[in-house]
């Protein structure tokens, strides 16, 4: 073998180990609504256990990006999506991929709280009882109580357990759907906004659950907080008009972005 | 740069901005003075320099205060924070030119029983020429957020460090030539070495620009030809 092949096979190796880093591999994504386009040959890699920021104006195709990672976008009928998605190296696209267990894999939190119409204590055992997660009663007992801990909810939920979630404020909803995404132990969490309806207190604790989150999972957070983007997330990914301009260490990105879109965007700048 | 969307934010870097170049433009008159005051044992001008310093010291302040205020209402981003980041450094460094610029003033009483040898004066004035114009140019630049030309500046603080060294032996000599010019040859010695250190100051502030402009700090060592460090060796 001469230098040059060894190199090349080195080369490919690395490309093997990075591929590994990978949580999810987006490539050329592309998303349609109808004869609407809105998202343009996205190429963006989720990395293992970081936080990834998507930023990025109003309809830039962020939530749509970030649906399509658990083929949320299944649900709706004008939707079409085009490109290659794996999650751990596998395409989630598959015919044959059971979407249930994906999106029990691949968690979601929602732009607007949509607790189901149950009480507090079933919209969180739900998820464990379907995949069975629980053994037991003390079991799903265990699994209700830490999620709640978890998601900073349970000392203003554990004696109303019985009571509906719907019948909670809006960023009591929001921490409960936090729960009931956690409670099924997924290893990517989707976040579509998930403060834009917490106050500063509420905020900071999903910040410190993300934070703490990040060890043992994969998070992908949709936010227009600039700031929250700059605490959360190691990654940042700029979205702007369908199409992904920049991808950066997040340090970088909100101190030196390389692309002029970037700056302009995160310095409230006109474009 | 485009404008911000709340022009607010762009009057308070604005406004920055202008104090930084007043603050700029005092400093440099100050040492300017001071050294005039020396060289013409001018006490009266001395005893301005020392009031002014009082004006850019609350100049600082008045900056330091705005910038935090500015820092936590429009929680700046990427230049917008290095700017910030910035000004702050830069009015630092200016204020410390100012004192710089007051103890040279405050030793005007004190060489005043000999006056100022003619060939020392002109050395002392030809370094503080160099100091001044280094910082002049440095506030132009500052103006225009060029950082080539920033580099540049940066690259020149070694012909002060030079001419420093130089006025060095020069005081040096004249010391051991009559032991009655030692008092006031020191007291000029430390002239020089405040003149030297504010030309670090307008480097210090060319670095910063350097900074603001591209979000990296300038490569390499800075350029340095102070060898007075060794002169010692050189009287043995
Ligand atoms: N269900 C849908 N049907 C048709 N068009 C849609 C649908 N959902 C999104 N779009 C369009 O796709 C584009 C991207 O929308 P998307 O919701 O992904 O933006 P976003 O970046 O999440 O915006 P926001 O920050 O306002 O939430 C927009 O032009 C939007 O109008
Ligand atoms: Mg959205």
């Amino acid at each position: 073998m001469n230098m040059m092949t060894e190199a090349a096979v080195e080369k490919a190796l690395d490309q093997r180990m990075n591929d590994l880093s990978y949580k999810m591999i987006g490539k050329d994504v592309s998303v349609y609504y109808g004869e609407k386009r809105a998202l343009f040959d996205v190429n963006l890699n989720v990395r293992q256990n970081t936080v990834t920021a998507l930023i990025g104006p109003s309809g830039c195709g962020k939530s749509t990006f970030l649906r399509t990672l658990n083929r949320m976008n299944d649900t709706i009928d004008s939707c079409r999506v085009t490109g290659r998605i794996t999650l751990d190296g596998d395409d989630i696209y598959d015919p044959a991929i059971d979407v249930v267990e994906l999106r029990a894999r691949v968690g979601m939190v929602f732009q607007k709280p949509n607790p189901f119409p149950k009480s507090i204590y079933e919209n969180i055992s739900y998820g464990p009882r379907i995949h069975g997660l629980a053994r037991s009663k003390t079991d799903m007992d265990q699994i209700v109580e830490a999620s709640l801990q978890r998601a900073g909810l349970w000392n203003e939920v554990k004696d109303r357990l019985q009571e509906s979630g719907t019948g909670l404020s809006g960023g009591q909803q929001q921490r409960l759907c936090i729960a009931r995404a956690i409670a099924v132990s997924p290893e990517v969490i989707l976040m579509d906004e998930p403060c834009s309806a917490l106050d500063p207190i509420a905020t900071a604790k999903v910040e410190e659950l993300i934070h703490e989150l990040r060890s043992n999972y994969t998070i992908v957070i949709v936010t227009h907080s600039m700031q929250q983007a700059a605490r959360v997330s190691q990654r940042t990914a700029m979205f702007h008009l369908g199409q992904l301009v920049e991808e950066n260490d997040t340090d970088k990105m909100f101190t030196n972005p390389d692309d002029q879109r970037t700056q302009d965007y995160i310095m409230g700048r006109f474009g | 740069m485009s404008s911000h969307i709340m022009s607010a934010f762009d009057e308070e870097l604005k406004y920055l901005n202008r104090r930084i170049s007043e603050m700029g433009g005092l400093a440099e008159q100050m040492c300017a003075d001071a050294v005039h005051a020396l060289v013409n044992g001018d006490s009266a001008l001395a005893q301005k320099v020392i009031s002014d310093d009082v004006i850019l010291d609350n100049a600082e302040r008045e900056i330091q205060e705005k910038a935090i205020v500015t820092i936590a209402k429009r929680q700046p981003m990427a230049a917008d924070l290095r700017e910030i980041i910035g000004t702050l450094r830069i009015a630092a460094d200016l204020e410390r030119v100012g004192d710089l610029g007051k103890n040279n003033a405050k030793r005007v009483i004190a060489v005043q029983g000999t006056g100022v040898p003619r060939k020392l004066a002109r050395g002392l004035e030809h370094l503080s020429e160099l100091a001044l114009v280094q910082l002049k140019e440095v506030l132009d630049v500052f103006a225009n957020r060029s950082a080539q030309k920033a580099e540049a500046i940066r690259q020149r603080d070694e012909e002060i460090d030079a001419m420093y060294t130089s006025l060095f032996r020069e005081l040096l000599t004249y010391m051991m030539e009559d032991p009655r010019n030692i008092t006031t040859c020191t007291h000029l010695l430390f002239c020089a070495k405040n003149i030297e250190r504010i030309g670090d100051h307008a480097t210090n502030i060319a670095e910063t620009i350097y900074y603001i402009a591209t979000g990296a700090q300038p490569q390499g060592e800075r350029p340095k030809d102070d060898s007075s460090n060794t002169l010692g060796a050189v009287v043995e």
